[in-house]
Order: structure tokens, then C-alpha cells, then sequence
């Protein structure tokens, strides 16, 4: 009876709007087809997704990168991203075997070597622990590391997008440590993953200790499969790769394992030829989003930079913007909240005057650090080493308002 | 498992509960003890010292045959590669623009070899082969790379033994902060020192930013 109540209601309407305008553009006076119709109703969609419109903000690929899609990336749209938060559909993807369905009421954690008492936990189990959430940030550290060299991509979601940031929620690794019994030999952890690439690699138990999170939420849900559903590590401020997803295993012992993820891989090759490795954390970096090559400027006047700042070393302090290729910089306003090991945003007011301009942004942390050009990055360790390139960003940015990728003599 | 190792295993689960009086009980009481057959079937790191390498051997004549049938495909006959996939062989300097980090140019260990291989190959169906394969597949790999001989049968003892060309070319202690700088704000370099030298312009790498997933590759 509702129903039809509604549906005679609305034939009504029709009728008796039917002599108003309509237009080709929703701009007044005319009211556009969606104001003079009803739309689908609640259950239309139990599991809500992006207008349609949005269908350009997709997580995308550069397919020269890699061999196969199993052991590839792919980028998160940071051009698209509002704020500091990462949609958890967009949230990067690095798989070293490909995307694992593994089903959570078989998954088991196993905790041992040296430890009191070998421990193994379902889901269940690790959801009793005492939760904690947190916002932090996770970068692979081959983030612009087709950059080294010369500028390659003209984009940000490429040279930039292998970063995301989330709410995680889950158990302290300390917690789960201290249940087990860490034996006073221990000084290291081998954390393990359940998918075909058995992931694994070695972190010092100092850190492990320190603010270590074994999560199963995300932004407010479970955690998604290409971020290891169930159950994965968060290890704050350190490259990606050791936040090892679909975690099944972690033991402990007196030494590192030395896998190829830490021997082979995620080391850097230096200019005189030898190699750095164990190099955890990411150092102060940022971005400005807006503009960038995919989002060029419309004509001379008023803009809004914007960007995005992180370090994995704490809190972001200042983050200052150029306009002329560094020879002047002006302090951005920083966006709260500013969190440790998290994305921040920072803008400023820009008022184009239709001419080329340099933009770039610096990030400082709270330990002082202050984010570096590419030149004195590649003036101390040569353009072999792929990984950990943090240098500032330069945006060209043309008489026409379109936006380049450049880097400056 | 022999009887014997199965008597080992029990002691070792024994072992934490004689000296139990020493360490802080649990808090939570979460979690069940896992058996020493489950242990031993997820515990698969292998250390450079030796620790974790299984029972067995493997011999270079054998992994040539091994290597033909499961990791040729991708990495070619003599581990030169194929296609994008990575090359396991070849010799050369790590200094230059792009040197070739293979095995034996870069890897410190040949046991990070039977971890890797075990745990992560064959690539599309992990995991699957016994010890004796994996150990001579190691073998064969060292063997194409000019590190072991063609007599070389790789078990628990031989493999920590190889010495690797690059073992002691890493540091392991991480040197950053390698930049120092300070936040100058203005008059901080020269107006005129001010040009592009490089551009992404032009160089047609970049995939397509817009409309469905850019799948092609460049001309």
C-alpha cells in the first residue's frame, strides 16, 4: 500500500511538473531529471561503491614494470585522494604470489622458536587480545624508484602512488609476544605469510616491542584481501614490504634469517657498488596532489595547493612550498590532525598569475629531518639503488595550465 | 619422521614447560600449544649459519634436469631468463650504470638459495617439492653461476659453506640520515641555476591516467 501510495504520488508530480523547464545542465532555473524523479530506494545497494562518475579513480598499473601481475604493484590515485585517508579500494597492491583467498576460520597464527610457550591462535583468538586502532601510513619503498634516473612518468599516481594510509585495528604484537614468553636470547622476529610467496622477513625485536600492530580492521571493516585478509602486520614508518600480509608465522630467534626479501630484494646498490641493507625506515617525503599531471590548472587566479606529507620517523613539523624551483619557499598550513607515521595534508593559498612556475613541496619531521632534491640524493648514492627515493617532487607548470614532470639541473 | 627425531621433537616440547617456574605465565591463557609436527611443517627459514636446512642432499647433475622441468620456462635454460623474468646467471661489476645483481654478482648466501627456491618456487605452484629437489636445484643454480663444481652435492653442511662473491658486500647497519639539510626559505639558490634538465614529456611511458585500466604496452 506504501508502494503504490508513493508510486501514485510521484506519477502526480510528474504530471503536474511537466510544464517546468527542463534543461541539458542542472544550473537554475531549471530543476535536471534527478530532481523530478525518485530515486532507487535503501537495499539498492547493501554494499555501497563510488558514483559512477568517479570510474577514473581506479588503482592503475604500468605493465612495462613487471613481468607478471602476480608479483607486481599497483598505484594508488593520489590525485583523486581527498584528505588523509586511503579508500580501502584504492589502497595499493604489491603481491609477491599473487592475492591469496584464504579462508579466516582455517587461518592460524603460530607463534615460536624462542619463546616460553610455542603458541597457535585462531581469529577468534587474536580478536579476544585487547584491540588497539590506528591511523599510519604504509609506502613501498620502491616508491619513484623509476625516477632515479631521469624523469619516466608523467603522473602523480604513478610516481607517487605506491603509498596509502588506513585506520588499522587489531592486537599489539608485544602483547602477543608477552603471551608466549619471549626468552631473553630473542632479539629478532621472522614474520611469515600464507601466500604462495611464503613472504617472509626478519625484524628486530626492539621494534616488534615498540608499536607493532597483528590488525584485522581496516577503515572501520575487515581488513580487505589485497591488504592480507585476515590478518596482517602493520610495522609503523617502515617500507612496506615487511608489513607481511596473510601472516602466519612469526618466530623468534638470535639472529636474521637473511631472505631474499632483505638479501636480493629491498636492498640498495650503491654508486661505489656496495649495497645497503635493513634500511627500514621511511624518511621525511611529500607531494603536492593538486596540481600534477593529472590535474593541470584552468587559467590564472585563485588555487589551492595541496599535497601530502609523511615521514616514518614521527609526526610531520613544517612542510614549505615553492613556486620558482626552490630558490624561495613559503610555510604551508598544515591540516589536522597530524599524526605520527601518518599521511598529512598541507595546502596553500596560490594566486596564479598565468605563468610558467616551479612548484615544489619540503617536508621537515619532528626529528629535523628535511626532505632532499634528487640531485644531492643521487650525489650520495648513485641511481642503482631503486628503493627509498624520498627526493622533492618538481611540477612544471606551463603557460597553458598543463602540469609536467620534471627535474630540475 | 624416525622414531628418534620423534623423541627429539617431544624433548624440545617438554623442554619449556621444566623450566615454566622461571618465565612470567600467560595472561590471557589464548591460544593452544601447537604440536612439534606442526612446528615443524610451517618452519621453513633457513639461516646463513645453517639453522632451519633440512635432511637430505641434492646434486648438480640432478638439479640440471629439475631445473629444465620446473624453473626453465622463466629463467631460461642456463638461468639467462626469459622474457621480463629475472636472470639468475651472469658475472660482472656492481658499479656502472645498471649492473646485473645475479646470484653470483650480488647474493650473499647460497642458503637464502634453498629458502627462497623452497618456499617461493616453482612460481605458480609454490612449495611443492621435496627437499631432495630444492637442494639440487641450489646445487645446479650455484653450479650454472660458477660457484660450486660440477661434483657439488648440496645438503644442511655443504650449503653454508659456499662462499659467495658479494658476502661481504652489504651494510647491514643502516646509514641514514645520508642528507643534511635545513629549511632555508629564501634566496636559497641562484634564480639563474634554475632550469630543467630532465623532463617526463614526450617520452610516451605513462600509461593512460583516465578511462579503464591502460593494459598496452609502450611502441
Amino acid at each position: 500500500m506504501l508502494r503504490a501510495g508513493l508510486g501514485a504520488g510521484a506519477a502526480a508530480f510528474a504530471v503536474a511538473a511537466s510544464g517546468r523547464a527542463r534543461a541539458d545542465d542542472a544550473s537554475p532555473p531549471a530543476d535536471p531529471d534527478w530532481s523530478q524523479s525518485l530515486g532507487p530506494g535503501v537495499g539498492d545497494r547493501v554494499y555501497g561503491h563510488p558514483s559512477h562518475f568517479e570510474a577514473d579513480a581506479i588503482r592503475r598499473t604500468v605493465p612495462w614494470l613487471t613481468a607478471s601481475p602476480e608479483s607486481s604493484i599497483s598505484f594508488t590515485p593520489l590525485q583523486y585522494q581527498q584528505g588523509i585517508i586511503t579508500p580501502s579500494g584504492l589502497f595499493f597492491e604489491r603481491y609477491h604470489a599473487g592475492r591469496p583467498t584464504v579462508d579466516p576460520a582455517q587461518h592460524r597464527l603460530m607463534i615460536h622458536g624462542m619463546v616460553d610457550r610455542p603458541l597457535l591462535f585462531t581469529m577468534d583468538d587474536i580478536k579476544r587480545f585487547p584491540s588497539e586502532s590506528r591511523i599510519h601510513f604504509i609506502e613501498c619503498p620502491a616508491n619513484g624508484g623509476m625516477e632515479w634516473r631521469a624523469p619516466q612518468l608523467n603522473s602523480l599516481q604513478f610516481t607517487h602512488g605506491m603509498i596509502s594510509c588506513a585506520e588499522w585495528t587489531g592486537v599489539k604484537l608485544s602483547t602477543l609476544l608477552q603471551e608466549a614468553g619471549i626468552k631473553p636470547t630473542a632479539k629478532w622476529v621472522l614474520a611469515e605469510g600464507a601466500d604462495g610467496a611464503h613472504m617472509a622477513r626478519s625484524l628486530p625485536l626492539e621494534k616488534c616491542l615498540d608499536d607493532v600492530l597483528v590488525v584485522y580492521g581496516q577503515n572501520g571493516e575487515a581488513l580487505r584481501p589485497e591488504q592480507g585478509y585476515p590478518l596482517r602486520l602493520v610495522v609503523p614508518g617502515w617500507q612496506g614490504n615487511v608489513n607481511i600480509k596473510w601472516v602466519r608465522r612469526l618466530q623468534l630467534g638470535d639472529a636474521p634469517w637473511f631472505t631474499r626479501e632483505e638479501t636480493s630484494k629491498y636492498t640498495e646498490l650503491m654508486k661505489d657498488g656496495k649495497a645497503r641493507g635493513f634500511t627500514w625506515p621511511i624518511y621525511a617525503k611529500s607531494v603536492i596532489t593538486f596540481p600534477c599531471p593529472e590535474m593541470p590548472v584552468k587559467g590564472p587566479g585563485m588555487y589551492e595547493i595541496r599535497g601530502l606529507a609523511w615521514s616514518g620517523l614521527g609526526k610531520i613539523k613544517q612542510v614549505d612550498v615553492s613556486l620558482d624551483g626552490g630558490v624561495n619557499w613559503v610555510r604551508a598550513r598544515l591540516q589536522g590532525p597530524v599524526l605520527p607515521k601518518a599521511l598529512t595534508k598541507f595546502t596553500l593559498e596560490w594566486r596564479w598569475d598565468g605563468r610558467p612556475a616551479l612548484l615544489q613541496s619540503r617536508a621537515m619531521d619532528e626529528t629535523g629531518f628535511v626532505q632532499p632534491t634528487i640531485s644531492e640524493l643521487r650525489a650520495v648514492r648513485g641511481s642503482n639503488g631503486v628503493y627509498n627515493n624520498n627526493s622533492i617532487q618538481t611540477w612544471q607548470v606551463k603557460p597553458d595550465g598543463s602540469v609536467f614532470n620534471v627535474q630540475l639541473a | 619422521m624416525s622414531s628418534l627425531h620423534r623423541l627429539i621433537a617431544a624433548a624440545a616440547m617438554c623442554l619449556p614447560l621444566g623450566v615454566a617456574t622461571a618465565a612470567e605465565p600467560p595472561k590471557y591463557g589464548l591460544g593452544t600449544t601447537p604440536t612439534a609436527a606442526q612446528i615443524a611443517g610451517w618452519d621453513i627459514a633457513v639461516r646463513p649459519d645453517g639453522q632451519g636446512l633440512p635432511d637430505g642432499h641434492g646434486s648438480v647433475k640432478d638439479g640440471d634436469e629439475l631445473f629444465a622441468n620446473n624453473c626453465a620456462a622463466c629463467h631460461g635454460t642456463f638461468g639467462e631468463g626469459a622474457g621480463r623474468y629475472p636472470r639468475l646467471a651472469g658475472e660482472g661489476k656492481l658499479t656502472g650504470d645498471r649492473p646485473e645483481q645475479t646470484v653470483q654478482t650480488y647474493w650473499p648466501f647460497a642458503t637464502t638459495l634453498f629458502d627462497y627456491i623452497n618456499r617461493a618456487m616453482p612460481f605458480p605452484s609454490p612449495h611443492v617439492l621435496p627437499p631432495e629437489q630444492v637442494y639440487a636445484i641450489t646445487a645446479y643454480v650455484l653450479n650454472f653461476n660458477g660457484l660450486v663444481d660440477d661434483n657439488f652435492v648440496a645438503d644442511r653442511n655443504t650449503l653454508p659453506m659456499v662462499k659467495m662473491p658479494n658476502r661481504d658486500g652489504f651494510i647491514w647497519t643502516d646509514p641514514r640520515p645520508d642528507t643534511h639539510d635545513t629549511a632555508c626559505m629564501t634566496n636559497c639558490r641562484a634564480p639563474a641555476d634554475v632550469k630543467v634538465a630532465q623532463t617526463a614529456e614526450g617520452k610516451n611511458l605513462t600509461p593512460r591516467t583516465t578511462g579503464p585500466l591502460d593494459t598496452a604496452l609502450p611502441q
